[in-house]
C-alpha cells in the first residue's frame, strides 16, 4: 500500500515536449514501473505525434479518453500553468500534480475557486511531486534515494525532502510515499491532508513532516496530529534564521506581520506531541528514535 | 516587489480613488515649486522610501509656509531615515512627496492581503486608522472587520457598505467608502498585488473619503505581465547584491553573519543557514542556486558572496538530485580558480555521482575542506570561520 499514487496509476504529462517536461518524464519512466504507468502526453498542436514512446494529444480530455489516465502532471511554463490545471480539472482527472514554479497567486486564487465542489486533488504548484518507493515517481526528485520502507514524508521543499530521504536511506530505512506539497501560498493539498492519508495507510508506520516559514499549515497539521494521529510524527521547520519580510526563495516562505515564524511552528508542533529537531542533519536519526 | 507611496497613489487614482493632490520631488527646489503649484496654506513633506513608520522616524512633516516646505525638504532629502522597518542602518531618502494638507475628521484603516486559508483576497478594515494593524489585531481584534472576497463577484455593494458602516464611516459617505474599497480591490487584483494598505484612510471635514497613504507590495510571479508596475521599480531601494544575483537567476538575500553559503533549493538553503546558527556560527546570506547550477552561475554566486567583506568562510551545500555532483564539483573548482579564493571553502556534496564529485574536488589541488552530511559541514564551516 501507499498513498495517492502506486503502480496502478496511469499518468499523462502536460507540457511533455518542453525541455523540463521531456527530461523529467524520461527519468520517471526509468524509475520502477514508470514505463507502464506513464501512458501519454499533452501538448497543444502536437496531437497525433509520438514522444518518448508515448502518444501525444492536443487536450487533456482526449488524452484521458484514449489512455484511461487518472493522474496528470504539469510542466507547463508559469503564464499557462494555471490554465493547464483548469483543463485537467475540467477533464475530470482524479489527481493533478503541478510542478511549475512561478505561477501568479492571482491565477491560483481563480483556479482554486473553480475547483470548489470538484473531486480532483491538486498537489502543488511549485512542488517536487510525489514518489511511491519502488513503484512510481511523478516529479523531479532523484529516484535512487527512494527505497521501499515504512516512512511517509510530507514537505514543502524539494531538496529538504531529498535530504530527509537520503538520511533515512543511510540508516537503512525506506519510505512508503513521499509527497511534496510545494512552497506557494495558494496551493492544493496541505500537510494536514497528507497526514490524514498516512494515518490510514497500512504501509506507513511513522511520518517525517518538513515545513518552512510562512502561513500556518504546519500548526493546523500539528493540532490535527494531537487529536487524531495514531502513528509517530517527527518534524523539522526551515527558516529559524530567516529575516522577517523577505521572501526566502519560495513564494510562500515569508514571515509577514510577525506571523509564520519557525519558532512559533516548532513550539506548536512540540506542544502537540510531535518530536521536532532543530538540526536538519538529524531528521533521519530523530525518526529512528521514535520507531518501535 | 515594493513601490513608493506616490506611485501607489498614482495607481489608486487610476481606479477612481481620491488622494490628496501632490507631486514627487527629487530636489529641494522642486519641492518648493511643487508646493507653490499646489497652492493652499498647508503642505505635507513626506520622505519616499520603501519602509513604513516614516512619520515616527521624522520623515513626514507638516509645513505651514513655503519657507517651512524648504526647511523640511532640506532636512529630509538626503537624511538617513531609521524606522522599525528599515533596520538600524536606516535608508537614504532620495525622493520626496509634496502634498496638499488634508482636513482630517476621522482616521481609518483599510488593507488587503492574500489569505492562505480561504485562498481568497482578504479585505481588512478598522476604525483604528494611523495605528500599526498588527497591534490592533493583538490588543483589540474586535475592531478589525474582514471580508474574504469572492473572485468571481468581486467586492459586492452589500459587503462594502456593511464594512464602511462598521468602521465608522458616516452614513452620508458610506456609498463613497464602499466605492473606495471596490476601487482598491480592483487595483489590487488587476496589478497582481500581494498586499495593499491604506493607513490612514480619512474622512474629511466635508465627509469625503481620501487615501492619505498608500502601500503596495506585488507578487513577483505576476510581474512578467505588469510592465507599468515594473516601471515603478526603484533599484536604489534594493540591495545591490540581490540585484546582481537576480540577473543570473540566483536568489540571494544578504544577512549579518560571516559564513557565506551556497545551496541548491530554497528549503535546504534556509536549513543550511539554520544549522550554521545551531553550531554557533552566523550565516552571511541566503543563496539558492536552483536546480540547474552551471559553472557560470556558481562563479557568479562566488563573486557575490566574496564581495561581502565580512565573509570568513564559504559553505557549499549541494544535494545533487537531478543535478549531478561531478558537474557541481567542476563548477565549484572552476569558480574557485576564477575568483581567487581568499577564505576557507567547505563543500558538502550528496546525491548522484557523489564519489566522482569528491574526487574532482580532491584532485583540484585547491584547499577545499570536504564534509560528509549537514552536521559535519556546519561544524567545519563554523570552525573555519573562527580560524580553527
Amino acid at each position: 500500500m501507499s498513498i495517492l499514487i502506486n503502480k496502478n496509476s496511469r499518468v499523462i504529462v502536460q507540457g511533455i515536449t518542453g525541455k523540463t517536461g521531456a527530461f523529467h518524464t524520461e527519468m520517471s519512466q526509468a524509475y520502477a514501473f514508470g514505463k507502464q504507468c506513464y501512458v501519454g502526453g499533452v501538448t497543444p498542436k502536437k496531437g497525433g505525434t509520438t514522444f518518448l514512446d508515448m502518444p501525444v494529444f492536443n487536450t487533456v480530455s482526449e488524452a484521458k479518453a484514449q489512455t484511461g489516465a487518472n493522474v496528470s502532471v504539469i510542466y507547463v511554463p508559469p503564464p499557462y500553468a494555471a490554465a493547464a490545471i483548469d483543463e485537467a480539472v475540467e477533464a475530470g482527472m482524479e489527481m493533478v500534480i503541478c510542478i511549475t514554479e512561478g505561477i501568479p497567486v492571482r491565477d491560483m486564487i481563480r483556479t482554486r475557486y473553480k475547483m470548489q465542489g470538484k473531486s480532483t486533488i491538486l498537489i502543488g504548484p511549485n512542488c517536487p511531486g510525489i514518489i511511491t518507493s519502488d513503484e512510481l515517481k511523478i516529479g523531479i526528485m532523484p529516484g535512487h534515494i527512494f527505497k521501499k520502507g515504512p516512512i511517509g514524508v510530507v514537505s514543502k521543499s524539494g531538496t529538504l525532502t531529498y535530504e530527509a530521504a537520503g538520511q533515512l536511506n543511510a540508516l537503512g530505512i525506506g519510505t512508503s510515499t513521499v509527497v511534496g506539497v510545494g512552497g506557494d501560498p495558494v496551493n492544493g493539498l496541505k500537510h494536514i491532508d497528507v497526514l490524514k492519508m498516512f494515518n490510514e495507510d497500512p504501509a506507513t508506520e511513522a511520518v517525517i513532516m518538513v515545513g518552512e516559514i510562512g502561513g500556518n499549515d504546519e500548526e493546523n497539521a500539528a493540532q490535527w496530529v494531537k487529536d487524531n494521529m495514531k502513528k509517530p510524527v517527527i518534524g523539522f521547520i526551515a527558516g529559524v534564521t530567516a529575516p522577517p519580510g523577505k521572501r526566502m526563495g519560495h513564494a510562500g516562505a515569508i514571515i509577514s506581520g510577525g506571523k509564520g515564524t519557525a519558532q512559533e511552528k516548532l513550539a506548536v508542533m512540540e506542544s502537540c506531541g510531535i518530536k521536532v529537531t532543530r538540526n536538519p542533519g538529524e531528521m533521519g536519526i530523530t525518526l529512528k528514535s521514535v520507531l518501535k | 516587489m515594493n513601490i513608493h507611496e506616490y506611485q501607489g497613489k498614482e495607481i489608486l487614482r487610476k481606479y477612481g480613488v481620491t488622494t490628496p493632490r501632490g507631486f514627487p520631488c527629487f530636489s529641494v527646489d522642486e519641492a518648493v515649486k511643487a508646493a507653490e503649484n499646489l497652492g493652499g496654506k498647508v503642505w505635507v513633506v513626506k520622505a519616499q522610501i520603501h519602509a513604513g513608520g516614516r512619520g515616527k522616524g521624522g520623515g513626514v512633516k507638516v509645513a505651514k509656509s513655503l519657507d517651512e516646505v524648504r526647511k523640511y525638504a532640506t532636512d529630509i532629502l538626503g537624511m538617513t531615515l531609521v524606522t522599525h522597518q528599515t533596520g538600524p542602518e536606516g535608508r537614504l531618502v532620495k525622493r520626496l512627496l509634496i502634498e496638499e494638507g488634508a482636513d482630517i475628521k476621522k482616521e481609518l484603516y483599510v488593507g488587503m492581503v492574500v489569505d492562505r486559508a480561504t485562498q481568497r483576497v482578504c479585505l481588512m478594515a478598522s476604525s483604528e486608522g494611523g495605528m500599526d494593524i498588527e497591534e490592533v489585531a493583538e490588543h483589540t481584534p474586535e475592531k478589525i472587520f474582514k471580508v474574504f472576497i469572492d473572485p468571481a463577484k468581486g467586492l459586492t455593494d452589500a459587503e462594502g457598505e456593511d464594512v464602511a458602516r462598521k468602521i465608522g464611516i458616516p452614513e452620508v459617505a458610506v456609498k463613497d467608502g464602499c466605492k473606495f474599497m471596490q476601487g482598491l480591490y480592483k487595483a489590487f487584483d488587476e496589478t497582481d498585488a500581494s498586499l495593499a494598505e491604506i493607513n490612514p484612510l480619512i474622512v474629511t471635514g466635508d465627509d469625503k473619503i481620501v487615501a492619505l497613504d498608500a502601500k503596495f507590495n506585488f507578487d513577483s510571479n505576476g510581474m512578467y505581465r505588469q510592465p507599468a508596475i515594473m516601471a515603478y521599480r526603484d533599484l536604489d531601494e534594493e540591495d545591490p547584491d540581490e540585484i546582481a544575483a537576480s540577473k543570473f537567476d540566483l536568489t540571494y538575500i544578504a544577512l549579518d553573519g560571516d559564513i557565506a553559503c551556497m545551496v541548491n533549493g530554497a528549503g535546504l538553503a534556509m536549513a543550511t543557514m539554520d544549522i550554521i546558527k545551531l553550531f554557533g556560527g552566523a550565516p552571511a546570506n541566503f543563496l539558492d542556486v536552483g536546480g540547474g547550477a552551471t559553472t557560470e552561475k556558481v562563479t557568479e554566486a562566488f563573486k557575490i558572496m566574496l564581495a561581502n567583506q565580512k565573509v570568513k568562510c564559504i559553505l557549499v551545500n549541494i544535494f545533487g538530485g537531478i543535478m549531478r555532483c561531478d558537474v557541481i564539483a567542476n563548477g565549484v573548482v572552476e569558480a574557485a580558480r576564477q575568483v581567487a579564493l581568499t577564505v576557507p571553502l567547505v563543500v558538502r556534496l550528496e546525491g548522484t555521482n557523489v564519489d566522482k564529485g569528491k574526487e574532482i574536488l580532491a584532485k583540484s589541488g585547491l584547499p577545499i575542506i570536504s564534509a560528509d552530511g549537514m552536521t559535519d559541514a556546519a561544524q567545519k564551516a563554523v570552525n573555519a570561520a573562527k580560524g580553527k
